[in-house]
């Protein structure tokens, strides 16, 4: 995976469980470095070793840690640029979900060999959504749930959630919007001055 | 006259769009465009007083924008002249001669959207204002990390390069590594010799014939020295011509001297570069330092240097043995 993601992974495992924690995941992993850069490339499996690696550390579930994970990345004031980067991908919820579709190419848009998992949505007579996602780490869906269940409250929508694992690692997550005005949201500022 | 106005569609397509009326006064806004001036109601005010055209320069009056109809205009506004807004004006064929002109921040969006305070619904769904404003976020956010990962790289570089102990341009040892070596063996006490070589019209080489020549000539006096020496000596190139050698065991006098002569008759023939003849020649400066002697790594290069002074006082190309003070 790409060197943004990974290195993610090291801030979010240096920031909830402190830099000794890092440490041991890292030296498990008997890479010859200990930390990631954000401009490089990193093989697919390395992604996956760290979450097994912390999964085992840390004596939590690999889904509840991926979750966690997708949660930070969008909640942290430290990458407000990710928070923001996804919303403009609507005015409100149900536009952002659309615009799921469309966001590794935004992605590489920006970071030419970002490749992010293949997204698909699908929205359902029921006003529900089925969000696809193929990665190449096993679990990403959770990544998703953590990040959706975040910006939905950014969003003020209140939604459920339900992820399920299907054939070939296609991960399925269920999105009910039960009500798109729930509450006021975070405001986005378009011309905000970050960093 | 108001029902030709088609605003509604316009306030939706267009949302940075005014009517103006055969005057040249305003008589509807675009919901985004009124944002532009909070403080004033458009309506009425003569569109040349809200805005001034600045290029192209003849589009001054109304009557000369609508014969330029179609064409760009770059407009500010008169209240911020740093503004920047493209506009188009165009003729709506209703009979009513008024005209519409639409409006955009073009390669100004951010101070745009800053300035006035707009949101995604300030503008037409199919504009491309956002994808912009997320583009220059995402490369500005993209380039700041590219730029901490060179400054990074760049520090790596240099710390690698200070612990370096090669001279890069011959392959010999550096002054770092000289020093090192030197500081071992004294610590060990043991016996040794310190040459210091100095090329002798090299300087005239690099004039006359460049640099690709002086580096050249660099090259082929280290391959000498390489070769007139053991493998458990020392060479180093301590600086542009300079070059230091650490013999290990020297077993008497006259072998250290002969390597001295040898260098230096080698050093007498011209080197070849691309048909030149590069003629340079080496004065030499030594001190033999025995077994178990007391003497401090700077104590030992001046006495060299001044050896070697010697030597290019008595008129270059010969070697100096230093006998004490």
């Amino acid at each position: 995976m790409h060197g943004l993601i990974n290195r993610s992974v090291q801030n979010y495992v240096c920031d909830t469980f402190g830099k000794d924690i890092w440490a041991q995941v890292i030296s498990r992993m008997d890479l010859g470095y200990s930390e990631f850069e954000v401009m490089l490339s990193y093989e697919d499996d390395i992604t996956t070793g760290l979450i097994a690696g912390l999964a085992m550390i840390t004596a939590r579930p690999r889904q509840d840690l991926l979750e966690d994970l997708g949660t930070y990345l969008v909640s942290t004031p430290k990458l407000e640029g990710v928070r923001r980067l996804l919303r403009f991908g609507g005015i409100n919820f149900e536009e952002f979900l659309h615009s799921l579709d469309d966001l590794p190419d935004r992605a590489r848009l920006a970071v030419s060999d970002l490749d992010l998992p293949g997204l698909e949505i699908d929205e359902r007579a029921d006003g529900c959504f089925e969000l696809l996602c193929r990665s190449g780490v096993p679990g990403f869906g959770y990544v998703l749930v953590g990040m959706l269940r975040v910006i939905a409250d950014d969003y003020g929508a209140l939604v459920l959630l339900d992820h399920e694992t299907g054939e070939n690692d296609l991960e399925k997550i269920f999105i009910t919007l039960i009500d798109k005005d729930f509450s006021q949201g975070r405001k986005f500022d378009l011309g905000a001055r970050i960093g | 006259m108001k029902d030709s106005i088609p605003s509604p569609m316009l306030d939706v397509l267009c949302p940075m769009h005014l009517v103006l009326d055969q005057n040249g006064c305003i008589c509807h806004s675009g919901p985004t465009l009124q944002k532009l001036c909070p403080n004033v109601d458009l309506i009425g005010v003569p569109f040349l007083d809200i805005f001034v055209v600045k290029r192209p320069k003849t589009m001054r009056s109304f009557a000369a924008m609508c014969r330029k109809a179609g064409s760009k205009m770059h407009l500010s506004l008169r209240d911020d002249l740093s503004s920047d807004l493209k506009a188009v004006l165009v003729h709506l064929d209703d009979g009513s001669g008024n005209v519409v002109i639409n409006l955009s921040f073009g390669i100004s969006i951010l101070e745009g959207v800053r300035t006035y305070g707009l949101s995604s619904a300030d503008f037409a769904a199919t504009d491309l204002a956002i994808e912009m404003l997320y583009l220059i976020e995402a490369k500005s956010a993209a380039m700041d990390a590219s730029r901490q990962l060179n400054v990074k790289l760049q520090g790596a570089k240099i710390a690698a390069e200070e612990q370096a102990f090669t001279d890069t341009l011959t392959g010999l040892k550096n002054r770092r590594a000289m020093d090192h070596v030197m500081g071992r063996l004294l610590s060990n006490r043991v016996d040794f010799a310190v040459m210091q070589i100095d090329l002798d019209f090299f300087k005239a080489v690099n004039d006359t014939l460049g640099h690709a020549a002086g580096d050249h000539v660099l090259q082929a006096v280290a391959q000498i020295m390489v070769e007139e020496t053991r493998a458990v000596d020392t060479i180093a190139r301590v600086g542009g011509d300079e070059f230091t050698l650490i013999l290990c065991d020297v077993a008497n006098e006259h072998t250290l001297l002969s390597i001295g002569d040898r260098l230096i008759e080698r050093l007498q023939y011209p080197i070849m570069f691309q048909g030149h003849a590069c003629k340079i020649s080496a004065s030499i400066g030594t001190v033999w330092i025995r077994e178990n002697q007391d003497m401090a790594a700077k104590e030992i290069l001046s006495d060299a240097d001044r050896a070697l002074y010697q030597s290019k006082k008595e008129g270059r190309s010969r070697q100096t043995l230093f006998k004490g003070a």
